[in-house]
Parts: C-alpha cells; structure tokens; sequence
C-alpha cells in the first residue's frame, strides 16, 4: 500500500488546443485518441477482409473501384493473386497491432487504467503522448506502402524468411514493401515498450491510498500482466525487424542461408538462418495473443461482475490465472513451428506447455460460468457481448487442443482450421471485449449513454454473424483447405469453393452490421442520453470521479481513499446491493473465498 | 432477451457440431502405413474436445436462462464446490485429459519422426522453388550427383542444377515434374529449397513438411493405395503460392517401372 501524496502528479490543466486534443498529456485523452486510431484501422481491415472475401467467393469478380487503390494489383478492378496476399498481409498486420493490441490495452487501459488505481495521472505522461504519437507514425508507414513502389509486402504478418528478406526478387512488395513494414512495427514496439513502462509504474507506484494490489480491480489486473507480456515480447520483435531492415538495406544476411536461387539468380547472401527468424517471431508472437485477449478477459469480467450484481467466486484465481497464462504464453511459441524443420523432439517439448495453457484458460472460464450461477445477471448490451465473449473464447479454446498436438497439426498446420481457430479466440473474442468495454465506458467517457436497441441489434447479428463465418472456416481446414491462397484450383479444394461463398455472404452482412454500432458510437457522442454519475451502480473509482468525463485530474484535486475490496456487491447490511471502493461505509465486506 | 440467447447458444453450438458428427466435411482417406495413429488422436482429441464444448456452451445457456430473471431481494449463491472445487476441477479433468492427449500425440509423432528409413527405401529428391515442385530419381547408379546452384536454370531447365558432363553421378539422375512412387514400398523422400520456404503437403499421405532454405531436411514414408493424388504447398512463398502443387501417382511397382524407363528416356 503507498502514501498517494508522495507519488501524485501536478500538471496544470490544458491552455492550448494542441495541448489539449492533439499533444496532449493527459492519459485520458491518449486512450481516446489510441481508440479513434483502433477505429479507423478496424475500418481499414474490415475493408480489406470484405476484398479479400469477395475474391474468394468469386475469384474473377471485379470490384468496382478496385483500381483506383492499385492500377496494378486491380487491373480492370480483378484483383491479381499478388494483390490478394497484399491486402491478406495488411488486414493481418492491422487487425493484429492496430486494433487487437490497441484497442483493449492501450485505449482502454490508457483511460481507465490510472482512474482505477485512483492517480490523477500516469507518472510519465510525456512518454505516454509519445506512445500514442509514436504508434501513430507506425500506422501512417504502413498504410503508406499501399502507395509506394509496388505496393505492400504480400508476405503474410508472419513475414518469413527468406521470402521477406532477399528483397524484391521474392515478388511485388517484397523490397520497399517489406523495409516499410518492418520500420512500422519496428516503430510500434517502441510505442509499445513505452506504454508497457507507464502501465506498470502506474500500477505499482500510483495507487492511492488504501488500494493495495488485491484491491485493484481485474481490468487493471488485465492490463498490467498485459503490460508486463509487452514490456518483454516486444522488445524481442523490435530488434528482429531491424535485424530484417538490414537485410535488405546493409547487405547482411541474419535471415538468408547461402545458394539460393531466385529468377535463375544466385543470390549474394550467405550464412543466414531463416529459422531464427521464425524463433524471434514467434517469441513475441504468442505472447501477443495473450496481449490481444488478457485485457479483453479483464474488461469482460470486470463487466460481468457489475451486471451479475456479484463478484467473481475467486477475484484471485482470476489474477493467478492471467500471470499463469502470461509465463506459459513464452513456453509454447515453438507450437506455430511443428511442422517448420525445427528437430522433432523440441515439437513434443513445446506440445506440452501448449496443452497445460488450457488449464489457466479453462479455470477462467470455469470462474466465469461458476460465478453466473446464483448471480443477478442483466442482460444489457455491455453484459450480451461479455457473455457472448465467453462463447467465443470457449469455442476458439477448444480448438487450440487440436493445434497443440504435432501430430494433429500436420494435417491442420497451415490451412483454414488455424485461421478459424485464432479469429474465434483472439479476433472475434477480443472485438467482443473491445465492444463490450465501450457499450459500459461510453457514459464515462463522453458522459452520454449509447442507445441499448442499437447496441442490442448489433449484438445478435456480430454474435450470430461470426459464428457463420468462422465455424465454417474449421470444416475447411479439416477438408485440408489451405490457408493464403487467393484462389482453389488443387481438384480436391473445388467442392469447398461453395462454403467460401456462404463465409463470404456471412461476412459482408455481419461487416455491415458494424455500420450500426459505428453510427450509435457517433450519434450517442452528441445525441445520447445524458447520463448519471454512475448508470450501471459500479464500484470501481472509474465512477467515483466528480463528472462524466473525468476533470483533468481525474478526482477534481482530492484524490479518493479506498476503503474496500474491489466488487462489493450483494453485501449484507447495507444501504445498497453494492458499495463503492471510496465509500467509508462500515460494511461486512465480501471476501474472496479462495 | 436472457433466454432467447441461451436458446442462441444451445443451437449454434448443436449445429456446429452436427457436420463434425458427420463427417460432412472431414480428413482424407488415409493412405499411408503411418496415418493411423494421427487419425485416431483426431478422432479422440474430436470427441473430448466435442464434449467439452457442448457441455461448456449449454452450462453457460443454462446459467445465462435460469439466473437472468429478477429475483428481487433474492440472495446471491454461490455455485457448489464454490471456486476451489472449480479449480481443482479443471485441474483433474482438464489436466488428466490433455496429458493423456499429450502423451499419446508424443507417441504419434514419434513413431513419424523418430524412426530411420527402412535400409532398401527409395531414395526421391523433392526440391521446391517459386513455384513448382522438381523431382529426381538417382538412375541406376542409386546415387544423386551433387548440387550446383550456380548452374540452376528455369530457362536452360536445368531445374537441380546438376552438371552431366562432368558429374558421373549425375548422367542418370532422372528429374520429373510430377512424382511417382511404387505402392508398399517406403520412400525417403529428401527435401529441399532453391529460394525461399514451402512445404509439402499431401492430405492423404499425413504428411505435411515444410522445407527450410539452407537445411537439409528427410521423410519416409510408405503409401498404401494405388491412385492419383495431390501434392500442395502450404507455406507462403509468393504470388504463384495458390498454384504451387504437383501430381503423386502411386503406381503398382510394374507401372512404376515402365514409368521410370520412360521418363529416363525422356531425359
């Protein structure tokens, strides 16, 4: 526990425009701004995946318009097989970094993050512009290779070598494409790391008075394993991206063995390992999923929680759980690699790990099912997409038994089934948390409610919508559909040519619905209900602060002392069914009974 | 609104299920000596995995149903076992099942992998290049010439960059773009890249390898059923990635004879 005064942080309030909406220090506004940036990228991947699905369906479809994006990649606007894994490559990296890591951790977190320790601030606010900034002029690179030379890397967000690394001989983007995309994530883990910093020094040192760390809520759990998992995968990807730029940029060769031939050329490149790449990617890149999906399983259960009228039946396990699946999320990398000509026996060492993930993974889902049972459970939307949360993560979950297994890999490594399975877990669930944090921070956060019938519609078409595009996608991979491909032509993939057709029906009707919510998060911003201090009757300090939204300094000068543990709901003997964290009320408090 | 969700839920997951159940769509027939074990730790890993998800999604169907209406002054309970028994739980059943899975996979994948080729395997080279597959037979002789990339050509088709003038080893080398193989009989196959990462993949044999620029990598494996299949790469190696695959015919051994006499002679 820490004395709040030693540690608060006094910047005045902001005079400027620049200060206060653009550069501004305020981690309220970053987390605003990290989610805007999350809005359009979204827009831009769902863009590319309705292209990229309307190829697949009907593969000499021309898409009007197409051209003008790219006279070369959309001649007549068909798009060339060049082009398709262009566009595969940009929806990937986008989704992945853009949205998954920046929405549900950096917006989120950003925001709610020092309000739920009770800080007026995080304590490197300069650092915390320059994340946002920093992850801005990431995005801004790699949308730029849309533009430039011959267009982006068709490599795939895995960026393999050596196809990656021998430079534009592997094919169209795979120079100038590359060198862009790699400084873009290059660029975006420093953003990352800086973030990380902030998230675990306002976790520890910022809390206020009476806020010990079993007392912090599990959103800010969520975040600060996630910053910790941050801290450390991206700092791994970020010299492996320079590592890559030098490839191509200063003649050397990390990635590139000896005597390779492309276009009949013998290449100037010699001593290079392409497996280390795949080793360093993959070091940061399952711990990413854990990155996508831990805050999302934060904010779903400290949604759940509110709207169960309960806490969870361990508020401990649960945090246990996540710092679980955050050690083991680095033990098991080796599984994206079973069928990659790594020895054999390291398959069956990284099998193992992979598999007991699912414990951590199943006790949350257990916590989260257990704690439903008994509870006062309201149905709003922020609650539906939660629950709708843990469908998708259970069925996505389930999945991942089959992918941890070498020998059931060979059949499913690399086609639809590992696409199927990391949409559900990681995608769709990770959008349902994103969802469901603002359907129940919106009133927070702009100090309107956003319309419920809106928010309802939208839940049954994205909830229903994503289940006919991506449980189809694990028919296709058992049928040994593989996976990159922008057309089917081996004889025995034809039949499956009409269930694309079906994935990509499903998924236009469930892109447009977004259209929904996209148009209820603008209206309600200026049009919405106004709303009370405290609409869902929550306990965490986000609803103790004085307005909606918060002042600048969050508490309006007085920072709150924390009296109890996180959800105390259903108490007994008390004025409510619940009791704030600040409320000095002398209460029978709700324990946690593991 | 609660129960219209969790009837939502029971049905979806009742018909995601319903094409697993029946194989609509499902692994190909398996033709190899090795795919057995891989099939029926997909069949048992199918069902336990298949359990556990109809049981967890109706349990929170259940759940979202019954605890959604208002019980006004109703008291919170908590589930039985309350979370100890749910922890200790998951740790028996979900432990116990996925190091039964895990141990039984080990065994499966080291029956592949951690068993040398039979002494009179047939000896095929596979090399993968953007984006076709070359195959060489080592001729008569039983033995391959050496490699020389510099003399790797697409346009003189010198797809191995083997030298038969000088190399004797190499004058009968016999390289084929589609692959032949006798039936019951094992095939080391020996594999290897030109430029930048693929993989083979053969549905129906249960293989799938990637091959890894600057490694040399080996499979073996005995195919059991005469017929024509298809070889497919799987790992992204460029804009012709989707239309990089190749024939495998699995001949009778006379079949396969005169088709070697006849691709030698095409040479």
């Amino acid at each position: 526990m820490h004395d709040s005064t030693a540690h608060e942080v006094h910047h005045a309030p902001p005079s400027s425009f620049l200060r206060k909406h653009v550069f501004s220090l305020d981690h309220k506004v970053i987390g605003k701004q990290y989610y805007a940036l999350a809005l359009v990228a979204v827009l831009v991947g769902m863009v590319l995946s309705w292209l990229m699905r309307l190829h697949l369906g009907w593969t000499s479809l021309a898409i009007p318009g197409l051209h003008l994006l790219s006279k070369t990649g959309a001649p007549g606007d068909v798009m060339t097989p060049e082009y398709y894994l262009q566009l595969m490559t940009m929806h990937a990296t986008i989704m992945v970094f853009f949205v998954l890591t920046t929405a549900p951790f950096a917006a989120f977190g950003n925001y709610f993050l020092p309000i739920q320790v009770g800080a007026e601030d995080m304590p490197f606010p300069r650092f915390n512009m320059m994340s946002f900034w920093v992850t801005c002029t990431a995005f801004v690179v790699l949308v730029a290779s849309f533009f430039v030379g011959d267009g982006p890397t068709l490599g795939g967000w895995t960026q393999y070598a050596p196809l990656s690394a021998v430079g534009s001989v592997a094919g169209p983007g795979e120079g100038m494409g590359v060198v862009l995309w790699a400084s873009s994530i290059a660029i975006f883990c420093i953003g990352q790391l800086l973030g990380s910093l902030n998230f675990i020094t306002t976790t520890l040192d910022m809390r206020t008075k009476g806020m010990s760390l079993w007392r912090l809520p599990i959103t800010t759990w969520g975040w600060f394993v996630t910053s910790l998992m941050g801290l450390t995968a991206f700092a791994v990807l970020m010299p492996a991206c320079i590592l890559l730029i030098l490839d191509h940029v200063a003649g050397t060769s990390f990635f590139v063995p000896s005597n390779l031939v492309l276009n009949d050329q013998l290449q100037p490149h010699a001593g290079g390992s392409t497996l280390l790449w795949q080793h360093l990617f993959w070091f940061f890149g399952h711990p990413e999923v854990y990155i996508a999906i831990v805050p999302g399983m934060g904010i779903v259960s400290h949604v759940l929680i509110t709207n169960m009228r309960r806490p969870m039946l361990s508020h401990r396990t649960l945090i246990y759980s996540f710092g679980a699946l955050a050690v083991l999320s680095y033990m098991v990398y080796g599984h994206h690699m079973f069928v990659s000509g790594m020895n054999p026996v390291s398959s069956i060492v990284f099998s193992f790990p992979t598999l007991i993930i699912t414990i951590p993974s199943t006790i949350v889902v257990l916590i989260w099912i257990g704690s439903l049972y008994g509870s006062k459970l309201r149905t709003n939307t922020a609650c539906l997409f939660s629950l709708g949360f843990i469908s998708m993560f259970i069925t996505g979950g389930i999945s991942g038994f089959f992918l941890a297994q070498p020998s059931i890999d060979i059949m499913l490594h690399a086609t639809y089934f590992v696409v199927g399975h990391f949409h559900m877990v990681m995608g769709v669930a990770a959008m349902f948390g994103i969802f469901a944090g603002t359907y129940f921070w919106f009133p927070k956060m702009y100090g309107r409610m956003m319309n419920e019938t809106l928010g309802k519609i939208h839940f049954w078409l994205t909830f229903v919508g994503a289940y006919c595009i991506f449980m189809p996608f694990h028919y296709l991979g058992l049928a040994g559909n593989v996976r990159r491909y922008q057309a089917f032509v081996a004889d025995y993939m034809q039949p499956l040519i009409p269930v694309h057709k079906f994935i990509t029906v499903a998924a236009l009707a469930t892109g447009a619905a977004q259209l929904i919510f996209l148009y209820n998060l603008f209206y309600s911003r200026y049009r919405g209900a106004v709303a009370p201090a405290n609409p869902w009757q929550a306990t965490s300090l986000e609803w103790s602060t004085p307005s909606s939204p918060p002042p600048f300094d969050n508490f309006g000068g007085k920072l709150p002392t924390v009296y109890h543990d996180p959800y105390q709901y259903g108490v007994e003997g008390s004025s409510g069914d619940y009791v704030m964290q600040d409320s000095p009320e002398q209460i029978q408090s709700v324990r946690d009974e593991a | 609104m609660a129960k219209f969700f969790a009837i939502t839920i029971i049905v979806i997951a009742i018909a995601s299920a319903i094409p697993i159940v029946r194989h609509t769509w499902w692994l190909a027939p398996d033709i190899s000596t090795h795919g057995a074990p891989i099939d029926e730790q997909m069949s048992e890993t199918m069902a336990e995995a298949g359990v556990s998800f109809l049981v967890s999604q109706i349990l929170l169907a259940i759940f979202i149903w019954r605890f959604s209406q208002p019980r006004p002054g109703g008291k919170i309970k908590n589930f039985p076992g309350g979370a100890m028994g749910l922890v200790i739980g998951a740790f028996l059943l979900v432990g116990t099942e996925v190091l039964a899975l895990g141990a039984f996979g080990a065994k499966a994948w080291a029956s592949i992998y951690f068993t040398p080729p039979a002494p009179n395997a047939l000896p095929v080279q596979v090399q993968a290049g953007q984006f076709a597959f070359y195959f060489r037979y080592p001729g008569p002789d039983g033995k391959f010439g050496p490699i020389h990339p510099n003399l790797i050509s697409e346009t003189n088709e010198n797809f191995y960059g083997i030298d038969q003038t000088h190399d004797a080893d190499s004058k009968d080398d016999i390289v084929t773009a589609e692959m032949a193989i006798p039936v019951n009989r094992e095939i080391q196959l020996l594999m290897h890249s030109k430029d930048v990462g693929h993989s083979f993949f053969v549905p129906e044999l249960r293989i799938q390898q990637d091959f890894v620029p600057g490694l040399d990598l080996s499979m073996h494996f005995t195919a059991t059923k005469i017929g024509r299949y298809e070889i497919v790469c799987t790992q992204l190696c460029g804009l012709g990635h989707y239309n990089m695959k190749a024939y495998l015919s699995v001949l009778s051994p006379e079949d396969f004879d005169a088709w070697m006499k006849k691709e030698a002679a095409l040479q």
